[in-house]
């Protein structure tokens, strides 16, 4: 009720006709993370509303209480005017609100049409699955999107690209009057791009309301005609397509508290401490296809090295088969004249290598665990003292280590749960530190964590890089790449392309050679 | 329900790093405690010779046996598995001892061996372990679910049971002198100091155990194993030695009661030990811990133990119909976990709602969130 009474007290402002979906003073908390803070945010009948902000900005969680994934901890959403309370996906849906998500939802052991309809089946009288007609809208949607892929086909069957082509396709299959795409081009190549693009034209000529994010900016800018910028979980800045450019999205996107900029670290670098010779490594989703196809790389002690590329470019799959975590099919694989491809993920920690990886919440913490059993559970070993694991040692060791990487916490055995997703990555890299590792490898170190946070995990970096350690991380974030490491290598479908000296390379040149779309090939597609 | 914000906040499980008592740990235990409070003091309303000390000591040794196949069950389900095949390990190594005591053949022979009771409690133990060591290596190598690998075990080791005994009893366990191979009975049915034998083992082996878990690397990468499983590989955590180990102890620990069982009868049959399987993961479950993994401990199991135990026996005493005692020991250990499942919902929305009412850390632009309040 009192809701309701908000909503009708707005209405002496003058409201916009073309506003179908509004979004009133949203909070979400998770933990005791808070991911929205009061966000006030509208979408507009046949116009695209971009969204732009850093990982952990708040974006995504806005777009899932948008679409019925999660519900806000406080706040409404109108529709039409009208408060609504979305329940579920399927409610959101059956109102017109569709969304392509970040991840790939799909699942692998079914079919392109089956994947199409999952939760909402066309049925025949009688109650059977209505298969002729769900497979005509398949063909009929797919041919909108230019993909020659039939509806039988496995999703398992599918490259990324084409999954995330039939998580698109599942979307404009509902007619969906609110369209948001969440990262919808991560994994397309640049033609896909341009078809989407001409699809999401067609859509806005249809009136269709769409809501879209992208970390590929230039890209994102080219289809906006509203700009909404997030930051820290609050909407800091809005704008019309034609009074934004890229340095507007950027300095809205960082404010002050990113300037960060480690360019000027020291460069004496020492010995080989990582060396890489023509390393392959299989695709473990898809048979006989190479995920990092004749890779060589060279990290010294003392050096951080970020890997760029854009997703599927097999950074994640390198890091994982150094860590030991995947099969190296050919080539060495040598730390400090050591072969490694022998030995076990804990042999290779115990030589000195280790990996903080992409998926903190899958691969990095034990959840049920404190903060410190998490920081000290890699170098157990070193704990024991005649049988049992030393208390005395391991919380000297754990409240040292605490303090170098400074985690936020009420103490050692509070919950892991109970951090935010910066002071949990802290935790994780803690882990690997107290491993005293000669090269330690990251993956997408600053995935959803908050800005403050990121510039203090680069700094913990570069000062364990001046103590001698190497350094290999990967990042899908440019700004990233070129002002936190002494050396930018660009991976693109599983090579090394190039390599940069961040101090003299500008944006556009490592974008170029990681395979972006570039913006004029976008304006080419358009005018099509 | 605590004094200080770091006891709110406080892990649940045992590998906490201070050996100060735990708010959560208390109130997940408390639930199997209250429960075995109100079936002693229900008991014993309805019956005066509950709480006399012949009937405490009788339920004891019936609930040591369960408790210390229980310990064995505890470690498997720690790491997110399940062991069936326990109760068929009982038969088996229980029939084994029989056999060996009342004489072995050796084979292509006429000779009959006739161990000494430490060489056959040797043997039965050994087999007990391999038992367990065949199911990790099922498990690990051959990449069977636990469910299905224990399952398979269940069948073959009860039928190995009765292929060795062709389907009879061994009753012949006192041994001759002559023959140098007494004692059996007189170690694991004894009664030291008045305490039944069982009860003596079920004592060392919670003592020991909860060293293990508590103290020893070991027992905090089996949590972290339960918890996490990927997280702790990358951790380098020997996850795969771990999954053999705890199956291969929890064959240890069956082969222990199987010894005990046949001690106890005192006869070695081929059906010793059916169902017990279903006994102590009752035990486990009803003491706390998840079966999903990373929760729960030896003390939990200990107590839920006692309730299954006091409940079937206190159910006899009082003279409820066999029938009966059946739909009220599933019903107790389905009310257990539904009230543990409660309490955790109940804890996270008071954790949410704190979480909300938490003044929003909204820092200046430039400062630096994490900083703020760390040491």
């Amino acid at each position: 009720m009192s809701a309701r009474r908000d909503g009708a007290a707005r209405e002496n402002a003058p409201l916009p006709d073309d506003v179908v979906l509004r979004a009133v003073d949203i909070t979400k908390t998770y933990g005791v993370t808070q991911a929205l803070k009061g966000v006030n945010f509208e979408v507009r009948r046949g116009k695209v509303t971009v969204l732009f902000g850093e990982n952990g900005a708040g974006k995504s969680t806005l777009m899932k209480i948008l679409s019925g994934v999660e519900k806000p901890t406080s706040g409404h959403l109108e529709l039409d005017g009208e408060v609504i309370a979305l329940e579920s996906t399927t409610h959101a849906v059956d109102r017109g609100i569709s969304i392509i998500h970040q991840e790939l939802n799909l699942c692998p052991n079914l079919n392109v049409r089956d994947s199409i309809f999952l939760g909402r089946e066309l049925r025949r009288r009688g109650g059977a699955i209505d298969y002729a007609r769900e497979g005509e809208i398949t063909r009929e949607v797919m041919a909108r999107l230019e993909e020659e892929i039939a509806p039988t086909t496995l999703v398992s069957d599918l490259r990324l690209g084409q999954q995330q082509v039939v998580e698109i396709a599942r979307a404009l299959a509902t007619d969906a009057r609110i369209l948001i795409m969440d990262e919808p081009t991560s994994a397309l190549s640049a033609a896909e791009v341009i078809v989407l693009f001409k699809v999401i034209r067609e859509l806005k000529a249809q009136n269709v309301a769409i809501v879209y994010i992208s970390h590929h900016l230039e890209e994102a800018i080219e289809i906006a005609d509203h700009a909404v910028v997030f930051r820290d979980g609050t909407l800091v800045a809005t704008a019309d397509a034609a009074d934004i450019d890229l340095p507007w999205v950027v300095s809205k996107m960082v404010g002050r508290a990113a300037e960060y900029d480690f360019t000027g670290e020291p460069r004496e670098h020492g010995d080989l401490a990582l060396s890489i010779e023509n390393v392959r490594v299989p695709d473990q989703d898809a048979g006989g296809r190479l995920a990092v196809n004749d890779v060589s790389l060279q990290v010294r002690a003392g050096e951080i090295v970020c890997l760029y590329g854009l997703m599927g470019a097999g950074r994640t799959e390198l890091l994982e088969a150094l860590a030991g975590r995947q099969p190296v099919a050919a080539g060495r694989v040598l730390l400090g004249g050591q072969d490694l491809r022998p030995l076990s993920i804990s042999q290779r920690i115990a030589a000195g290598i280790g990996l903080v990886p992409e998926d903190r919440q899958r691969d990095g913490l034990v959840q049920l665990m404190s903060v410190g059993s998490n920081m000290s559970l890699a170098s157990l070993r070193s704990m024991v003292r005649s049988w049992f694991v030393s208390r005395k040692k391991e919380s000297a060791d754990v409240g040292s280590m605490t303090g170098e990487v400074r985690v936020k916490t009420a103490g050692p055995e509070a919950l892991i749960t109970s951090l935010s997703g910066g002071n949990q990555q802290k935790v994780v890299i803690g882990k690997m530190l107290l491993t005293r590792p000669k090269v330690l490898l990251l993956d997408e170190p600053t995935r959803g964590i908050d800005v403050g946070a990121k510039g203090e995990i680069f700094a913990l970096l570069f000062r364990e890089a001046r103590r001698g350690l190497a350094v290999l991380y990967a990042t899908s974030e440019i700004s990233e790449a070129l002002t936190a490491s002494h050396r930018v290598v660009v991976m693109s479908k599983g090579r090394v392309v190039r390599e940069f000296d961040p101090r003299t390379t500008s944006r556009e040149e490592v974008l170029a050679a990681s395979g972006e779309p570039e913006p004029e090939a976008l304006h080419i597609g358009a005018k099509e | 329900m605590s004094d200080t914000q770091a006891g709110t906040q406080a892990a649940t499980g045992p590998r906490a790093l201070s050996r100060r008592v735990n708010v959560n740990k208390l109130l997940v235990e408390g639930r199997a405690l209250i429960a075995l409070a109100i079936i002693i003091i229900g008991f014993s309303a309805m019956s005066p010779h509950f709480l006399e000390p012949d009937n405490l000591i009788l339920m004891t040794r019936h609930v040591a046996m369960n408790a210390i196949l229980a310990i064995g069950m505890l470690l498997v389900i720690l790491n997110g598995g399940i062991d069936l095949s326990v109760g068929s390990t009982v038969g088996v190594t229980g029939v084994i001892a029989g056999y060996l005591l009342q004489g072995a053949n050796i084979p292509f022979t006429d000779l009959v061996a006739y161990p000494s009771v430490w060489v056959v409690i040797l043997i039965s133990v050994a087999v007990g372990a391999l038992v367990g060591y065949v199911n990790g290596l099922v498990i690990t190598r051959l990449n069977v679910a636990p469910f299905i690998a224990t399952l398979g075990m269940l069948y073959a080791a009860r039928g190995i049971a009765l292929l060795i005994t062709n389907g009879e009893t061994f009753t012949a366990l006192r041994g001759e002198e002559k023959l140098g191979n007494t004692g059996f009975l007189s170690l694991l049915a004894g009664t030291p100091l008045g305490i039944p034998m069982p009860v003596w083992l079920m004592v060392v082996f919670a003592v020991v155990f909860s060293l293990l878990l508590n103290r020893t690397a070991f027992g905090r990468w089996l949590y972290a194993t339960g918890g996490n499983e990927r997280a702790s590989e990358l951790s380098g955590v020997p996850v795969r030695r771990i999954k053999v180990l705890i199956y291969v102890l929890a064959g240890f620990c069956a082969a222990t009661v199987g010894l005990l069982l046949t001690a106890d009868l005192p006869a070695a049959t081929p059906r010793g030990g059916e169902l017990y399987e279903l006994n102590a993961i009752a035990a486990v479950v009803i003491g706390g811990a998840a079966l999903s993994g990373g929760r729960g401990t030896i003390r939990g199991t200990i107590i839920g133990a006692f309730v299954i135990g006091f409940l079937v026996d206190g159910l006899v005493l009082v003279g409820v119909s066999v029938f009966w005692q059946q739909v009220i020991k599933g019903a107790v250990i389905v009310l257990a976990v539904a009230v543990d499942q409660i309490q955790q919902k109940l804890q996270k929305r008071r954790e949410f709602k704190r979480a909300a009412a938490s003044p929003p850390s909204t820092p200046a632009p430039g400062s630096d969130p994490a900083l703020v309040g760390s040491r």
